[in-house]
């Protein structure tokens, strides 16, 4: 498989993940479940079409450049902290509405 | 404390910053490693405030495996997730399960816990130290006991390999 | 073979945008708007990459990591606000 295709393939499922996490965010009945999608779907997208621009650089231009990744890296470990405090405010805001 | 101890806190976070800044800079000549490496040692001195406890033993090779685990579940467990947010939605059993914890060491907990996040169907919502539980949601919990088991023999006990304790 | 990801991308991504506007402004609760605030900027991560992709840009990376940054930087900061109703207690 060619750099190139590598690339296509690698955005076309980011975009799928991507629509996978608002779908989810859309279509799952509470706040608790809502959170699902975008921290790990919308995250795993976003990752890949992060690397897709590193491979379609390296296809375009014959150079490797990798600090597309720390995006990514920046992303996956960030992801777990917004959810943790998301729950957290959720959890909060239910006991002050009972 | 040796005096390796304390000029080099944290060997691995030295190395990751290092790592990190060669990547950043996209080569990896000698001055950028030599750049690297010195943010790398004093990083760690001036923030070592914020770190719990003495750095650990670390198995590289363990480390590894867990990570292709973690990948592989990531990848694995989104297409699985995307079945049931694309399917019937109103079936779903999402619910809270409390895992019961082996560890006391915080850096195995918080390490835990963001691999709980990122592995899609579950959720940590926090972890309670003092009673050792880990408290996290489950997308589609169909049995309880099994999603612990899961969780315990496929993250908890390598992780708890990689840091020794 | 890669203009037209590229756009398939785009349209993926856009979607995936307008959808996550929707529960911006439809809630119901608080936690539930910042939840789609963090999304709408990994979003617009994908988007600013998309298009560094397809003008050719090289320098949309600084852009896509400024934008993660400050997304988790601001989440963090409201769901801090939302728990204890001041960032710094």
């Amino acid at each position: 498989m060619s750099a190139e295709a590598l690339a296509a393939f690698l955005i076309v499922t980011g975009g799928f993940f991507v629509l996978l996490g608002s779908i989810a965010l859309i279509r799952l009945p509470d706040i608790f479940t809502r959170l699902h999608g975008p921290t790990k779907a919308t995250t795993l997208g976003v990752g890949a079409i992060v690397i897709a621009s590193s491979v379609a650089g390296y296809a375009m231009t014959g150079n490797v450049s990798l600090k597309e990744l720390s995006v990514s890296l920046f992303l996956f470990i960030t992801a777990p902290v917004s959810a943790h405090l998301l729950a957290k405010a959720a959890l909060k805001e239910q006991s002050k509405d009972r | 404390m040796t005096l390796r101890e304390w000029l080099v806190p944290q060997p691995i976070l030295t190395l990751a910053i290092a790592a990190l800044w060669a990547l950043l800079a996209g080569d990896v000549s000698g001055g950028t490693l030599l750049l690297g490496l010195t943010l790398g040692l004093l990083i760690p001195v001036f923030t070592s405030q914020f770190w719990p406890g003495r750095p650990r033993t670390f198995r590289v090779g363990a480390a590894l495996r867990l990570m292709f685990v973690v990948v592989y579940d990531i990848i694995v467990a989104n297409v699985a997730v995307a079945r049931i947010v694309l399917g019937n939605v109103q079936g779903i059993k999402s619910k809270f399960v409390d895992v019961p914890l082996d560890t006391d060491d915080p850096y195995v907990a918080t390490i835990l816990a963001s691999i709980i996040t990122l592995t899609p169907g579950t959720l940590s919502i926090d972890i309670d130290m003092d009673k050792r539980v880990a408290h996290i949601h489950g997308l589609d919990v169909p049995d309880q006991s099994l999603l612990i088991d899961e969780i315990k023999t496929r993250y908890e006990a390598p992780l708890k390999e990689i840091f020794g304790c | 073979m890669l203009t037209p990801a590229i756009t398939i991308g785009f349209v993926l991504v856009g979607l995936a945008t307008a959808l996550t506007l929707w529960r911006l402004a439809k809630g119901p609760t608080m936690a539930d708007r910042i939840l789609a605030l963090d999304t709408l900027a990994i979003d617009a991560i994908a988007l600013v990459v998309l298009m560094g992709l397809s003008r050719g840009i090289s320098f949309s990376f600084e852009a896509a990591l400024l934008i993660a940054m400050m997304g988790f930087v601001g989440t963090v900061a409201l769901c801090k606000y939302l728990i204890g109703r001041a960032i710094i207690e």
